[in-house]
Formats: C-alpha cells, structure tokens, sequence
C-alpha cells in the first residue's frame, strides 16, 4: 500500500513539475507584483510594497468600464448561449432526418476563425460611408431608423459583442447537448410515456435531470470563458477598445502590458489578481448552487 | 381485464439498405388473455417477445389487426390512456429519484379528476411498497438498492396506479440464479393477490413454466403453441416446441418409421400404429427412458451423476443429433457400470414424432410393445 502510494505520486511528478513551472509559480509572481509598486521588469526593480497598485486599478474609470462591460456580457451571453444551444439541441434531437445536416451547419461557427466571424459581423453591422450594412437595411425596411453599431451608442455595440459572442460560443454547447440529449436511455421516455407524462414534465422531470451535469459543465466553463473575453470584442471594436468603451477585463490587462498605454506590469498583475478573484468566486458559487441541482448517476 | 390479441401483426422496414425486405417481428398473433391469469410469453431471444408487450402497452402501433382490453378497442389508443404498468427489463428506474419519487412518479401525472393530493399519493405509494416489501427503502436512490430491491420498486411503480393489465419484460433475467427463484415466485403471489391480468415474457421456460397459468410459445414472430404449462410439455405440436421446453432438454434422434415400426438405428423402438412408412425425426424426454436388460434402444454407456433422488445417465447413440442422450431414471435402478452399453425401453407417451421437413407433429397411437 505505502509503496503503491509512492508510485502514484512519482507518476503525478512531471504534471506537478510542468504546472508548477508553468502556472503556480507565475500566479505567485503575477501575485507578488500586484504588491510592488511601480515594478519594472526590465531592471526587476520596483520603489514600494502596498496595496497602492489595487487602489489605483480601482478607481481607473477604464477599469471599472471593463468591469461592467464584463459582467454585462456574463450576464447576457452565458444564460442565453445555453438556454438557445439547448433548445436547439432538443430540435436537432427530436428531428430524424437532416439531422446530420443541420449538426454540421450548427457547429460550423466553431470551426471558423474569430477574426473571420468578426469581419463577417462588421460587414452585417457596421455603418460606412457607402453602405448602412444589412442590418440596418433590414431595420430600415421595417420602418426603423439606422444604428451605427460599431461606432454607435453604447447599447448597440453591446448589442453587437453579446450577439457575436453567444453566436461563437453556441455551437460548442450545441454540440455537448446534443451528445448529453443522446446518452439519455431512452427506455426512461417509455416507462415515463406509459405513465401518461406529459411532455413538458417529461423533458422538467426526466430529460433536464439527466443531462444536468453536462449543463452545469457548460454554464462553469461559459462563465470562465466570458469572464476572460477580449479576442471577441477586438474582432469587433478593433484594438483600442478603451476609447471604444468596450474593453473587456482581460483586455485592460493586456492593454497595461503592452498597449499603447501600457508598461505596466504592476497595474496589470492587480486587475488580474482581481480578475482571479471574480472567477473563484463566482466558480464556488456555481459550485454550491449546482450541489442542489445536479445529479451525477 | 380480458385481453384480445386479433391477428396482430407488426412489421419494421429493414435496416439493411440492400434487401428491402421488411422485419417481422410478429406475425398473426390471435389470443385471448383470459380475466385475472398470468400468461408466459416465452421464446428464444429475438422471436417478438418484446415487441409483442410494446404493441399491448401502446409503445408501438401493429402494422395489421387489433387489440381489445375487455370490449374496448384499444388499438389507437395511447399508451396512457389503456391503464397498463409495465415492468422494463432493465427496470428504468429513474435514477434521480429516490423511490418513494419514483413510486409517486406515475401518480403525479394523473389529471382532472383523478388528480390526488400529497397525502393520498403518499398512502398509494406506501400500500404498492408494501406490497412488494419495500417500505423500509423509500428514501433510498435505486443506485443503492441490489437488483432485486430495484425489481421490485419496479414492480411497485407499475403496480401504483393500479393498472388493468401487468406486463412484465424478462423481469427477472437481471438477478441471480437464488433471487430469480424467489423473485419469481413472489410475482406470481403478487399476482394471485391483485388478480391483475399479467404477460410475463421470458426466455427461460423453467421461469414460464413454473408460475404461469397460460404459456405461449413464440419463435419468429410465430405463435407455435398455447396452453397450460404441463399440456405443451406433454403434447407438443413441433420439434421446435418439444426441444424448447424442459430441463434437461428432449433428446432427438433420426429415425424411421417402416410397416408401423419406429427405428432409431437398427433398434425397433415401438409399435406406432397409423403413422406411413417414412423419415423421422423422434423426440424422447429424459424421463421417458426405463432402464431394462432387454430393451430395444441400445446406448453407448458414458457415465452417470447421481442427483439424489434420481440418477441420470449420460450415453451416446449415433442417430442422436446431440452427442449426449441424457436420460433420468429413478435411483432404485441398479446400473452395471461396468458395461459398455445400456439398454432401455421408452413410454411411448413420452416419446414424440416429428415430421422430417416440417418438424410437425406426427401422432400415433400408442400401443406399446412392451
Ligand atoms: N425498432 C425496431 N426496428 C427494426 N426491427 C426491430 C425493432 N424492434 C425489434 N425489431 C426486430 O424484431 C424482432 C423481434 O424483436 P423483439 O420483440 O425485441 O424480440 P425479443 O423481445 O423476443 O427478444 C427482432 O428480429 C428484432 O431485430
Ligand atoms: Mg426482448
């Protein structure tokens, strides 16, 4: 027995040796820094320990822009992105023929590159001077008045990133769901249809059950992706998003390092330790939350 | 609640994209359940067992003839409106739930006037556990409960809404050899105490003999025989029929039957009157064999197990289709192990004819040379 446990941890040693190199020991540094004040990287020097680097992220109206934007596009895109593939999902599995089909031409968007999916959404929504875009035709064709989107109203241009990101990350879930909605044995829908179930008690009482560890990875791991957004929002808004007002958290990181008006390590390391937090955060509650709800058989 | 079965007949496209010919899972099925009896549906695995309770229960719709619940047609009716519990072969308890909810499950769906309240499901789940004696797991989930608990809440949630027929799916081929005893003879005491008309499919003719009324015997699609249990093993109408019932199985021999004489071999076996020169394939049960020193049917001696009460012995014989002749005789006979060979005569009503190509039956009147 002892023995057996010495084996196991010198298998468990190259992981441990890469995550340590890899992750924990700069998570320590990145940690270290958001306490050193004004740190520089090249001459490793920095004038002051405190937690003055916190307080100036916090109070930097880019910052707390980034931060709203963020939560706004939790908020928005991780309900509906899972509540649609689902739906979705449901469609796809109760149709025979097609199916096939309609799979691949779902998960396309995942195969395709950001970038490319941006400049498709930039051409439906952008105004230029020679054309209104094909959104704004449509809205004009029912009667509606024209929306810059991308360089509009703050409202629009959410509307646009929520949009754009629900639309990106959806076919992964679709994809999951589908799959999870297949694994159901589907001997449990007969003895539930014998009983006289409903099909609506059957999909509450039966379906969503049994999928539900599936649904509880995806909105997890929904939550990390949107909390961590920027690739999106510069596909978007390009990359000077702080005068955009649509930075997202990750992005004011980056932006400190090495924007335009970055070298700043220490400002950098702060908003991401602070970002760190948000993510713990919200991941034990989602923990909690799913103790009640999930069952693993 | 009578059950009429009227030349039910299901088909299912081929899977197969080549041949376009259709599956027939059962062909011309025509019975009639009686009031309040269990009936065993037996046949080897892939015959319609299965498919055959599903188009009973509604799951599935017969592609010709009808099927009757007392007087009423029931042929286009959902399964939820014909009132039937069924018991899956896997069970299909929800694994979710615990069994308390799972035993309620059924209830909640009731609507309108049926609709009851907490406490009333709750007294109707408690009665169907006690009637399977379960009351003592309610709060447990069915991944903690051994096979023959989980049996059971399934049967208890069939039970709940007190259905007008029972149809249990191979319910017992999920336990072990003991539990499949004892399961089996609590179904049947189950069913004797609700009176419910019950379909119990099963492969194992040991289970559908022993706690049916009625057993049917199914190959193909095709019903073969119906009766009570002790009829079809004594008078089967095929080869198919008298080599699916019975442990150990009938042993088959080639034989011929020429100017009213059974051969098997060279041996002159038994006088079978009525019956034209020609062919045969002949049945003999293992308990249809007497040991005698001059009998005609002339064995090669392999070896015997002692069983206690009965002895049986193993022997070889060239016209027998299996390698083994496996006869029982009572324990009192004495056996010259020493010898190569055995002899025995056959009560001829233990012996059967079976038609060379058709494997029909072939009767004869029995009148025995011994
Ligand atoms: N849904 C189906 N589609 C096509 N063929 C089926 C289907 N269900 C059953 N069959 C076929 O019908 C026959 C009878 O099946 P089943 O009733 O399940 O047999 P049993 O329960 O006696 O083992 C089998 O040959 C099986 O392959
Ligand atoms: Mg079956």
């Amino acid at each position: 027995m002892e023995k057996n446990n010495l084996k196991g941890w010198l298998y468990l040693l190259p992981a441990f040796l890469f995550l340590g190199a890899f992750m924990i020991y700069p998570l320590i540094d990145v940690f270290v820094y958001s306490f050193e004040e004004g740190y520089n990287s090249a001459s490793q020097t920095f004038y002051d320990t405190g937690m003055y680097n916190y307080s100036y992220v916090l109070h930097d109206p880019y910052f707390l822009q980034a931060v709203k934007n963020t939560f706004i596009l939790v908020i928005i895109t991780v309900p509906l992105s899972t509540g649609f593939a689902l739906l979705i999902s449901l469609a796809l599995s109760s149709i025979r023929p097609l199916r096939e089909l309609f799979q691949t031409i779902y998960f396309l968007p995942y195969v395709t590159n950001t970038l490319a999916v941006g400049l498709v959404f930039m051409i439906l929504f952008k105004k230029t001077a020679y054309s209104d875009g094909l959104v704004n035709l449509l809205i004009q064709q029912f009667g509606g008045s024209s929306v810059d989107f991308i360089d509009g109203p703050y409202w629009a241009k959410m509307f646009v990133l929520c949009f754009y990101t629900i639309w990106v990350v959806m076919p992964f879930k679709i994809l999951i769901l589908t799959s999870a909605l297949a694994s159901v044995d589907p001997v449990y829908y007969n003895a539930a249809r014998v009983d006289g179930t409903s099909r609506f008690r059957i999909f509450r009482k039966i379906t969503l059950p049994m999928i539900s560890p599936m649904i509880f990875y995806l909105i997890i791991t929904g939550f990390i992706g949107a909390f961590k957004a920027y690739s999106d929002a510069v596909a978007l808004f390009g990359t000077n998003l702080n005068a955009a007002r649509m930075n997202t958290i990750v992005g004011y990181i980056y932006d400190m390092l090495y924007g335009d008006s970055g070298g700043y390590p220490s400002y950098a390391s702060a908003a991401a330790i602070l970002l760190f937090a948000i993510v713990l955060t919200i991941t034990c509650i989602n923990l909690l939350i799913s103790k009640k709800h999930v069952h693993y058989i | 609640m009578k059950i009429t079965l009227e030349h039910l007949t299901k088909k299912f496209p081929s899977r197969n994209r080549k041949s376009h010919e259709e599956v027939i899972a059962v062909h011309d099925f025509d019975f009639e359940i009686p009031d309040g009896k269990l009936v065993g549906l037996l046949g080897p695995s892939g015959c319609g067992k299965s498919t055959t309770l599903n188009l009973i229960c509604g799951l599935q719709k017969p592609t010709e003839g009808r099927i009757y619940f007392g007087d009423d047609d029931v042929t286009d009716l959902a399964p939820e409106h014909r009132g039937v519990g069924l018991v899956f072969q896997n069970y299909a308890l929800y694994p979710h739930l615990t069994v308390k909810k799972n035993i309620t499950f059924p209830l909640e769906n009731l609507k309108g006037a049926q609709k009851l309240t907490k406490a009333q499901m709750e007294e109707r789940a408690l009665q169907a556990a006690r009637l399977v004696q379960i009351e003592s797991l309610m709060d447990r989930k069915p991944n903690e409960l051994s096979g023959g608990q989980q049996q059971r809440v399934a049967i208890a949630r069939a039970l709940v809404k007190t259905p007008r027929v029972l149809l249990l799916d191979e319910p017992l081929s999920n336990l072990d050899a003991r539990l499949r005893l004892q399961t089996r003879e609590e179904i049947r005491r189950i069913q004797k105490q609700t009176q419910i008309t019950t379909v119990f499919v099963t492969h194992d003719q040991d289970e559908a003999m022993s706690i049916s009324d009625i057993i049917v015997v199914m190959k193909d699609g095709v019903v073969q025989q119906i009766g009570k249990p002790q009829e079809v093993y004594d008078d089967p109408v095929n080869l198919f029929v008298a080599k699916f019932l019975g442990t150990p199985p009938i042993n088959v021999f080639q034989g011929r039957v020429k100017q009213e004489q059974l051969y098997v071999g060279e041996d002159a076996v038994l006088t079978v009157k009525g019956v034209p020169d020609q062919e045969v394939f002949v049945g003999i049960r293992p308990e249809g064999f007497q040991l005698k020193a001059d009998g005609p049917l002339c064995c090669h001696l392999d070896r015997i197990e002692v069983m206690g009460r009965d002895i049986s012995v193993v022997s070889s014989h060239e016209c027998c289709e299996s390698p083994r002749v496996r006869s029982i005789i009572n324990a009192e006979n004495h056996l010259d192990l020493a010898s190569d060979t055995v002899r025995f005569s056959v009560k001829p009503n233990k012996i059967f004819l079976f038609h060379k190509e058709t494997q029909e039956r072939i009767r004869f009147e029995t009148a025995s040379r011994t």
